[in-house]
């Protein structure tokens, strides 16, 4: 459990944000420039804020109230900077061992064999870093701070510097991190995909301060978070696991709102999922389609209409209580008359599904 | 082969040589940790006098030579304030001794190490040290394993600059211990003298040329360990 609160005045820019981290992984979203990584320096250490009171599971980081304040170096925070900022001098090997001489005796982490294998980069281990593309900087730089056997896990933007395919390749990686590692991690990103893959808390930032936190699934289905998010970027995230592979490439997913199918999903039966649903991709209406191309349709029932302009954003209860965001016209609504307490069904077309990732283990908020 | 160099050059002249390497060696070897804490303190400190420090630093760079000598005279001279105490509490005698040519050539090289390290040390980026702390590291460890070795081309620089300046340097060394014989004449004075007597235009020649050779191959040392050092750190 980490709790921050703090105030910090810069020219022309004051940040003044407080939240807690329950555990798992917490999202810190925000815009380029809202404050995300000033918040998670102070954290670090790396910078001394004017004010504010940072503790992590009991531990007083800082108090500007008492005068505490504890050097980076004693914080045992990894901390997996945006340009990875892996010691030029060093191999990868030396690079990952590097923290592990300073843990304090008897602090529990993983093995140098494990975070290996974990991030595939056992190729690598006798390279410099000069000689590493983008994406394996990313894991060494990640498996280092791993190593330092920290209380607490930052990572600010590890995937920024990456193109698409090889942000891909490495969610997985940071999604079996968060599985097989019990340490909580602080995870900025301003790329609701990846924060909808791996949070369990979402921390809402703007211009210096947090606009809204809570569980991620709740905060992503709710309307007024989605007036903070750009347009194309709204939609629920419903957790699930995979029930079974189809013959004709479909895979089923079980979810407590109702069975839905996503094509090319490789993960085994059982295996926790997410599934992402972009408000864009949400049809509402008061039947079932009938003789329609759409596979996945759920009951439903209204619970919210926000929204000015044309185009209106509808909060739909599924069974199970999880909640979807359609984005719809008004005209829609006036046309079926839709008011809270109406109950309706939610088409989703199956190119709208967005491949999700695990859950933390028993860590879901 | 070492005798016959010494033949060749005369008595004088391979004393002057041997003196010269050994003053020069120990000058640069003693003001490495000095030079080093300065020039970490002049590129990262925020202190008061860092501007008097950086002044006094470059000041042999700028007084003449004959002036800095007088200075060292008059303060680590036999009667000088420090250098009295020194003999008295520590036995260490640096007036018209082989020692007080290496504090005169140590004194006048400082300011070109400090440079050259200081260079080095601002070319280090602090988000790395910052690095290193996030993953446990004190101050003096960070120093250590990551500030250290990533300026360590520059201090070989530095060094080979200072240990350059001491094999050349004349003015302070010679205002500060005179020219004795077998005591104090480094390779310079030793040209000096030679050049005050007619007819020895064939000592002055032989001696030049080692100054020349000794040189060169500090030079080409200095070049292959900053190349050498530069390719572990760039790691290719």
């Amino acid at each position: 459990m980490l709790s921050v609160s703090l105030r910090h005045g810069f020219p022309g820019f004051t940040l003044d944000a407080a939240f807690e981290a329950p555990g798992g992984v917490t999202a810190l979203f925000g815009r380029s420039g809202s404050g995300k990584t000033t918040i998670v320096n102070a954290v670090a250490g790396l910078l001394r804020p004017d004010r504010g009171r940072i503790v992590i599971g009991g531990r007083v980081l800082m108090d500007s109230a008492t005068g505490a304040f504890l050097p980076p170096h004693k914080r045992r925070i990894g901390y997996v900077f945006q340009e990875a900022r892996l010691f030029p001098h060093l191999t990868v090997r030396q690079n990952l061992t590097y923290g592990a001489r300073f843990a304090p005796r008897g602090a529990q982490g993983p093995t140098l064999d494990h975070v290996v294998d974990l991030l595939g980069i056992g190729r690598l281990l006798d390279r410099r870093p000069a000689l590493l593309s983008g994406g394996e900087k990313a894991r060494v730089a990640i498996g280092r701070a791993l190593l330092s056997r920290p209380e607490l896990l930052i990572l600010d933007e590890p995937l920024a510097a990456l193109d698409d395919r090889r942000r891909a390749a490495i969610l997985p990686y940071l999604e079996r991190l968060q599985g097989e590692t019990a340490i909580p991690i602080l995870y900025i990103s301003h790329v609701i995909a990846e924060v909808a893959r791996l949070a369990n808390t979402l921390v809402l930032i703007d211009a210096g301060r947090v606009t809204r936190t809570g569980p991620l699934e709740d905060l992503l289905s709710d309307p007024a978070t989605a007036a903070l998010l750009d347009s194309d970027e709204v939609g629920a995230v419903l957790p699930g696991r995979v029930a079974g592979h189809e013959g004709d490439g479909l895979t089923r997913i079980a979810s407590p709102a109702g069975d839905l199918l996503v094509p090319g999903l490789a993960a085994p039966v059982g295996y926790p999922v997410r599934v992402r649903i972009r408000a864009a991709e949400v049809i509402v209406s008061l039947v079932p389609p009938q003789d329609s191309s759409a596979l996945n349709v759920l009951p439903a029932t209204v619970s919210r209409i926000e929204g000015d302009g044309p185009m209106v954003l509808v909060q739909l209860r599924l069974p199970g209580g999880a909640a979807l965001l359609a984005r719809i016209t008004r005209r829609s609504v006036a046309a079926l008359g839709l008011a809270p307490g109406t109950a309706c069904h939610a088409t989703i077309k199956s190119a709208g599904l967005v491949q999700g990732g695990t859950e933390g283990q028993g860590e879901s908020p | 082969m070492l005798e016959a160099a010494a033949d060749w050059l005369g008595p004088n002249g391979a004393t002057a040589l041997a003196l010269s390497l050994k003053v020069s060696f120990w000058a640069t070897l003693c003001s490495l940790p000095p030079g080093i804490l300065c020039a970490v303190a002049l590129a990262r400190g925020r202190f008061p006098g860092r501007g008097l420090l950086n002044g006094l630093v470059h000041m042999p760079l700028i007084l003449p030579p004959v002036v800095t000598g007088y200075l060292l005279l008059i303060i680590f001279g036999r009667r000088g304030w420090a250098g009295a105490w020194l003999e008295e509490n520590l036995g260490i005698v640096f007036a018209f001794d082989w020692t007080g040519a290496a504090l005169a050539a140590a004194v006048m090289g400082f300011p070109l190490m400090v440079r050259a390290i200081r260079l080095a040390v601002e070319a280090v980026d602090p988000r790395l040290e910052a690095a290193a702390a996030t993953l446990g590291a004190s101050r003096l460890a960070v120093f250590a394993t990551v500030t250290l070795p990533l300026i360590l081309p520059g201090i070989i620089a530095g060094a080979v600059l200072a240990f350059a300046k001491a094999m050349g340097e004349f003015g302070a060394t010679i205002t500060f211990v005179s020219n004795i014989p077998g005591q104090t004449q480094t390779l310079p004075t030793a040209i000096y003298t030679a050049l005050q007597v007619p007819g020895r235009e064939g000592a002055v020649a032989r001696l030049v040329l080692v100054s020349f050779a000794v040189a060169m191959l500090a030079l080409a040392l200095s070049e292959w360990l900053s190349r050498l050092v530069a390719r572990r750190i760039a790691g290719r």
